[in-house]
């Protein structure tokens, strides 16, 4: 850690900042180190904001995701507003919708009526819902006059359900499958990694062979062909499992690559060989020196492992091999978006793919930041 | 450097019979076979089957063997160039893929070459301008390359093709073309439209390469050798591309290893979002209906073309890089 890093903080005077320096601890100097990263720092608070979604889009969705209204098939999005022409308005409001039928194509189309306003309420009582399947609810965060049709903050589907409800409700699965496919990855990853790092030799040369062969086959028409084996009429929750599995076929050979390189080169320290001259036992030596040295980086690499999984089950959701409606996950609400026509329709149907984007982005910066916070030796 | 070949060309033997053995399960993963595909057809056209029938059935196709064995015998008939039946064009599988297989290699190739070129005069470019404007243009648009999923990208542009300009962008031939013979003409035709899924295909790609080769010029840029060349009066550009630009080349090209598996799958779910003639909206369909000969057939010679350009890939390896020759 170069001591001129650490002056531009400037709560510490120069010595006490190097007297923190001797005595902090490994994650003391990463946390330091991290907290310069802006972007990182960014994508941080946002992946808990995400993360908090997760745990309470049930009470945070306006509507249920499943509820619909026949008579607003691709309504437009109607955004909360604080201004209009007579100034402003609190609570904010929306406008109301109008639906008009063409002459020409007999479509139903919709316009903005701004005369009517249709004023937000805060904690109201809507559509009931079961918080983690246990705590019986139907409070929520905000709504809209129950009595009068349905508002879609961010438009509607295609079978007239609430974008923004979806994409909250979409979050769950989009982004646990995350979590969940890079924890088997890792378990794997530490285990043949570990071994084939740890043994060398013949094993080293089986297990290294089989990453190479694994990674030589194109993932996706791969994770296709598994994916398209899973029965259709499986209940959710064991789809999901099956397709974090998939996931985790390919996913645990990056991980296990890095430890294995770990494990090798930290074989080689000084640090290590000085245990084992004082007489630490083999397994002493792992867990008390060696984990501890790698556990950042695997951190990091898990961190960027993760994006890569949300991709590829948005990706074979959206070719209909994932996750099955009634489940919905940001995958399975961009289905409706491979009809390029209703795409022009609705723009809004692209609004799960920003969704995703921007997890990924932000998982990408996270990762970015750990990695450089946790080498020692970047400046 | 011919052992090296060879040696190479041996160690892709367990590979492919890795690859025929994945695919082959592949078929056997969802329940039921070809004949229970067979009789549910006859009797939802209200035909009753009996058992007899269902055992001569299995019994015709080789359905009742153990699996080892079904598995030799798919084998054998894979290596004398018979893939098996398509069940749902009812035609043998060979006569489907060739052309779709031939336009894949095509997309691939293209892109990979564009991504190459692209890569290389921008990475360099980069690593020479290192913090100039177009360093940071080049950073940030390769930031957005890795960060939106290719499909989305292709979902983006035919979306702004549509409503902008009310022209579909779809598909690699023109109407008139779809299903012509091959020509002159409809060569030219498939240029006129190849280039938006190679910008699609490329994006991602050429991301990852831009960093890459600025990585590795900017490694070798500070290097004792290249101060002592440019003291010497060496001209720049000489002295770039003789030495550090060749020493960063290899990581360059050993990328086509990863990069070849990535193109392949990322063309799988573009040309199902953009519907080209290639293989992924076939693949999709296959599995879909649970075609499996024709599934499976698409995933081993998808595997297999991967594993030729790694093999290609190596052996440019070892001529660019003598040393590679001599540790094996």
């Amino acid at each position: 850690m170069s001591s001129d890093e650490l002056r531009e903080s400037p709560s510490l005077q120069d010595e006490e900042l190097e007297k923190a320096t001797y005595v902090a601890s490994q994650w003391q100097l990463m946390w330091w180190r991290f907290r310069k990263h802006k972007m990182a720092m960014i994508s941080a608070v946002m992946l808990v904001l995400l993360y908090s979604i997760t745990l309470f889009w049930e009470f945070l969705a306006p509507y249920d995701p499943l509820r619909y209204d026949v008579d607003a098939v691709f309504a437009p999005p109607q955004l909360p507003r604080l201004f209009d022409a007579s100034g402003v308005h609190f609570p904010p409001f929306v406008y109301a919708r109008m639906a008009v039928q063409n002459p020409v194509t007999l479509r139903t189309e919709f316009t903005i009526d701004k005369s009517t306003r249709l004023p937000m309420r805060f904690f109201v009582k809507g559509d009931p819902y079961k918080l983690w399947g246990a705590i019986e609810s139907d409070q929520h965060l905000f709504g809209f006059d129950p009595d009068a049709p349905m508002v879609f903050v961010l438009g509607a589907d295609k079978m007239g359900r609430d974008l923004l409800s979806r994409l909250l409700a979409g979050t769950r699965i989009s982004t646990t499958i995350g979590l969940a496919g890079v924890l088997i990855s890792l378990v794997l990853g530490i285990l043949f990694g570990g071994i084939s790092g740890y043994y060398g030799g013949v094993v080293d040369n089986v297990i290294q062979r089989t990453i190479e062969f694994i990674r030589s086959i194109p993932t996706i028409p791969l994770w296709m062909a598994l994916s398209a084996a899973i029965p259709k009429d499986w209940p959710v929750a064991r789809t999901y499992f099956a397709i974090t599995l998939i996931l985790s076929v390919i996913g645990w050979t990056g991980l296990a690559r890095v430890i294995r390189g770990r494990f090798l080169s930290l074989r080689q320290e000084d640090f290590v060989m000085a245990a084992r001259l004082a007489g630490s036992s083999e397994m002493r030596i792992i867990l008390r020196h060696m984990v501890p040295s790698f556990t950042s980086h695997i951190i990091a690499s898990i961190t960027l492992a993760i994006p890569s999984m949300i991709l590829s089950e948005t990706s074979l959701s959206f070719l209909g091999l994932g996750m099955q409606p009634p489940a919905i996950s940001w995958g399975v609400l961009l289905q409706q978006a491979q009809e390029i026509r209703s795409v022009a329709l609705a723009p809004w149907l692209l609004l799960p793919g920003v969704a995703v984007v921007l997890a990924v982005l932000a998982f990408n910066f996270l990762g970015d930041g750990l990695r450089d916070a946790a080498d020692p030796y970047s400046r | 450097m011919l052992r090296y070949i060879s040696h190479r060309v041996l160690m892709m033997i367990p590979m492919l019979i890795g690859i025929s053995l994945v695919s082959f399960l592949v078929i056997e993963l969802p329940p039921g076979d070809f004949v229970s595909y067979r009789i549910a057809i006859m009797e939802s056209g209200g035909a009753s089957v009996e058992q007899a029938t269902i055992d001569a059935l299995r019994n015709q196709y080789g359905l009742d063997l153990p699996l080892y064995r079904r598995y030799l015998r798919w084998a054998g008939n894979v290596l004398r160039g018979d893939f098996g039946l398509s069940f749902t064009y009812n035609k043998p599988v060979k006569e489907l893929i060739w052309e779709r297989l031939a336009l894949t290699v095509v997309i691939s190739l293209t892109t990979l070459l564009f991504t190459w070129v692209i890569g290389f005069f921008v990475g360099i470019y980069s690593a020479t301008h290192q913090y100039s404007l177009g360093d940071y243009a080049f950073t940030a648009m390769s930031f957005v390359g890795v960060g939106i999923p290719d499909f989305l990208i292709a979902i983006v542009i035919l979306w702004f093709g549509y409503s902008w300009f009310g022209v579909s962008l779809s598909g690699l031939f023109s109407q008139e073309f779809a299903s012509a013979p091959w020509s002159w003409a409809k060569f030219l035709d498939m240029l006129k439209h190849l280039w938006l899924p190679l910008l699609v295909l490329g994006v991602g790609g050429t991301a990852g390469m831009i960093r890459t080769m600025r990585a590795n010029v900017l490694d070798e840029l500070h290097k004792p050798y290249v101060i002592t060349a440019r003291a010497k009066g060496l001209k720049e550009t000489r002295l770039l591309l003789k030495y550090p630009v060749r020493v960063a080349l290899n990581p360059f090209v050993s990328s086509i290893a990863w990069a070849l598996p990535r193109l392949i799958s990322g063309a799988t779910i573009i040309s199902v979002v953009m519907s080209l003639p290639t293989t992924g909206p076939l693949l999709l369909g296959a599995l879909r209906a649970q075609d499996m000969y024709l599934a499976s057939t698409f995933l081993l010679l998808l595997s297999v073309l991967t594993l030729i350009g790694t093999l290609i890939s190596d052996i440019l390896l070892a001529w660019l890089d003598p040393r590679i020759v001599y540790g094996e």
